[in-house]
């Protein structure tokens, strides 16, 4: 995208003299001459594009399933994988990109992100909970910085608690929870059985789920909390308890499909196959609708799955995949604004034309209202993939991917010039 | 009306739809359908399909040899090219490809094969008749598009990660030029006189033009289609009339194809075709333009001079490449 001729008239007035510039550069679009090696056009060092991971020290998510991978380097390998793009693009444009990992510490991080910032970090590709993104993007020292939320879920944080620095390249539960129940809808089948783990992420979750059935026409029959313990994926005879436990525990109204919000991974696992009446289940367990899954292979994510199983040795998850979204923005507004300044690349990612490529069949782009990157929303069944959200029909004014999560009038997110 | 003047227009009528008849030069249409690993035949005067011969997996780019007795067969999942006899209908030579070959360019020589590995981040080039791999080249994230200029001096390689077209020197194997297009292009096709080379792309939206002594961009065409969401046109294919006045433009989900006068960069027409219409091919008397259609599983006939569908002809599934041999 080249953001030809068209007036910038809708640019908040601090972007519009880098956009201009950036702008001037592209529309001349000289070829860069350079041979395929390392160095800059006409010998100089390449400029340096440093991006910061933040990451905490956290125990991995043990997932029920013994397929399951159990990850250690969530979000980082995306993040690792982005910066090799950006490098092949960048070495025919003399710009290198660098990757640099933290892990915060224990406690209040602001001491660790003060020094980065004061090192001239301005990208921030944040793998962290919502408390701590919060908790650094607040940083007065990161008022001028980009912090890319390339995990947290949370619903407030495009609303309420959203931010003027932050950017959000995952999906919100909200939009998780609208992909499911447009298909559902598209399924007709309307009448919902909800039932919850204990923990705080999965009553968010019900929550985004409770909304989606109101706005799309949905009924939730009936709803019960999963009381038991997590207890431990591997047990002897284990099956028998399940077997036992699931039926009495899924009687309830008529309903047509089990809707699980289990984030903390307890039980979702165990309840297909076992429902008291014959039930497709979905939500965080079943058909799952997500960001990203390895049985993801249209629109050239065949290439994208297998260079990530090259570098990382595993498959790739959606922190991952947020969080190559985040570095390879960084990436595409360095190319396209034929700069390696902070201040033009962060105007070129906020201006609302800018578009990214992210093998999901049509350019992801951001929602000025709140940061949150507009994309469609895969629905995985177990072995393959399913479908993919928006579903037919579900019509928007400006674009349908905006029939997913809050919208500009409901948005609760009141940020000065949006 | 006189009878004189009856008469006549009879006769022109005779004439008109005798025209095509007599005009026409046998042809056969060759489609890869990505999802069957097969390649289908049509019959080019009948429009019907005439044999459907299975090959390797994955087939995505085809084109013929220079004597028109091969079909050149980009198996990407099997990692070569496989050599399609087009008289016994039956591959009969395996090539190397290096890694997932997704498309490729024949040089005029007959002889060089410029394919593009779109796992790999390279171009290789293999001597078709000797079946070795020459050389590779590196070039940008998931290479793409290849074109050759019409002496086969230049080839035009577009990586769809990396956003740009790369010019390559086809004696030096060098890197020449870098042009930044818009995001995902695919297909890069040189204007019969060489001066420019187009290329689409998809996530962009827009076809660049890009003159091939500057390597400048000087004209990006832009596609609105009343109805249609922007997203949802994403150029791929691009074919021209022999004597460069005429081009055609696959816009994939859009299942479209717009008609562009080469002189103006105007659109003249969208014509409306299968879903999915991801490459497209002239006949060689330039009269018709076949189109494969992804996600309908057809092939869609426009007659070019009334510019509009004539026929839709059922192929394998995901039919991806198309050719026409004389």
């Amino acid at each position: 995208m080249r953001y030809p001729g068209r007036n910038p008239g809708s640019v908040r007035r601090r972007t519009v003299g880098a956009l201009a510039l950036a702008l001037a550069l592209v529309a001349g679009a000289p070829a860069v001459t350079a041979a395929a090696t390392a160095t800059a056009p006409g010998g100089k060092e390449p400029a340096r594009i440093p991006v910061v991971f933040l990451r905490d020290d956290e125990p991995p998510v043990i997932p029920l399933s013994l397929l399951d991978p159990v990850i250690e380097d969530p979000g980082v390998q995306g993040a690792r994988l982005a910066v090799a793009d950006n490098q092949t693009t960048g070495r025919f444009m003399g710009q290198s990109f660098e990757l640099v990992e933290v892990t915060l510490p224990e406690g209040d991080p602001a001491e660790a992100v003060r020094a980065l910032a004061g090192e001239g970090h301005r990208f921030f590709v944040a793998d962290l909970r919502a408390d701590r993104l919060l908790a650094v993007a607040d940083l007065p020292e990161l008022r001028d910085a980009l912090v890319f939320n390339a995990r947290a879920t949370d619903d407030r944080l495009r609303n309420a608690d959203c931010r003027a620095n932050v950017l959000h390249t995952a999906p919100s539960r909200a939009m998780l929870a609208d992909a499911l129940a447009q298909y559902l809808m598209y399924k007709r089948w309307t009448n919902w059985f909800l039932v919850q783990g204990r923990g705080d992420d999965d009553a968010l979750y019900a929550e985004a789920l409770r909304r989606a059935a109101k706005r799309f026409g949905a009924k939730i029959v009936d709803e019960k909390t999963w009381a038991f313990a997590a207890g431990s994926r591997r047990s002897d005879s284990g099956h028998t308890t399940e077997q036992a436990e699931i039926p009495a525990f899924t009687q309830g109204a008529a309903h047509d499909v089990v809707v699980v919000a289990d984030e903390g991974e307890a039980f979702g696992e165990y309840i297909a196959y076992r429902t008291f009446r014959p039930q497709v289940v979905a939500g965080t367990h079943g058909l799952v609708p997500t960001a990203w899954a390895r049985v993801h292979e249209q629109w050239g994510a065949t290439q994208f799955q297998d260079r990530f199983e090259k570098l990382a040795g595993r498959i790739m998850a959606p922190r991952d995949y947020g969080a190559w979204m985040a570095v390879r923005s960084i990436g595409e507004a360095a190319t396209r604004a034929r700069s390696a300044d902070p201040a033009a690349i962060a105007a070129y990612i906020r201006d609302p034309r800018f578009t990214l490529a992210a093998f999901k069949g049509v350019g992801v782009t951001i929602r000025p209202w709140d940061g949150q990157y507009r994309q469609p929303v895969l629905l995985a069944g177990p072995r393959i993939l399913v479908s993919v959200s928006p579903q037919p029909g579900f019509l928007h004014e400006h674009s349908e991917l905006d029939t997913l999560g809050h919208d500009r009038p409901e948005s609760g997110c009141r940020l000065p010039g949006r | 009306m006189t009878t004189s003047a009856l008469t006549a227009a009879i006769a022109v009528a005779a004439v008109l739809v005798a025209a095509p008849i007599a005009a026409a030069q046998a042809y056969t249409i060759y489609t890869s359908n990505e999802k069957d690993n097969t390649i289908s035949v049509i019959d080019g005067t009948t429009l019907e399909v005439t044999a459907t011969i299975p090959v390797g997996q994955r087939p995505r780019g085809i084109t013929l040899s220079t004597d028109n007795k091969l079909l050149y067969i980009c198996t990407s999942d099997d990692n070569h090219i496989e050599v399609l006899d087009l008289e016994k209908n039956s591959v009969v030579r395996i090539l190397p490809s290096g890694p997932d070959p997704e498309l490729f360019a024949l040089h005029p020589d007959g002889r060089h094969l410029y394919i593009a590995n779109e796992n790999d981040n390279m171009v290789s080039v293999v001597d078709v008749q000797a079946g070795k791999l020459l050389a590779e080249i590196p070039v940008g994230v998931e290479p793409e598009g290849m074109g050759l200029n019409p002496d086969g001096s230049i080839l035009v390689n577009t990586s769809e990660t990396t956003n740009m077209a790369h010019f390559i020197d086809t004696k030096t194997h060098e890197i020449v030029a870098n042009v930044v297009v818009g995001s995902r292009p695919r297909v890069a096709r040189f204007t019969p006189d060489g001066r420019h080379v187009w290329v689409s792309a998809e996530i962009g939206g827009d076809v660049a033009v890009i003159d091939s002594d500057t390597r400048e961009i000087v004209h990006t065409i832009e596609f609105a289609i009343q109805g249609i969401k922007p997203e949802a046109i994403q150029p791929v294919g691009i074919e021209m009339t022999a004597d460069g006045k005429q081009a055609f433009v696959a816009l994939g989900p859009a299942n479209r194809v717009a008609v562009i006068d080469m002189a103006t960069y105007e659109v003249t027409r969208y014509v409306l075709v299968g879903q999915r219409v991801w490459n497209v091919a002239l006949a060689p008397d330039g009269k018709r333009l076949f189109t494969t259609n992804g996600v309908s599983n057809d092939v869609t006939v426009i007659d070019v001079d009334r510019m509009r569908a004539i026929k839709s002809v059922p192929v394998g599934r995901m039919p991806w490449g198309v050719v026409v041999r004389p």
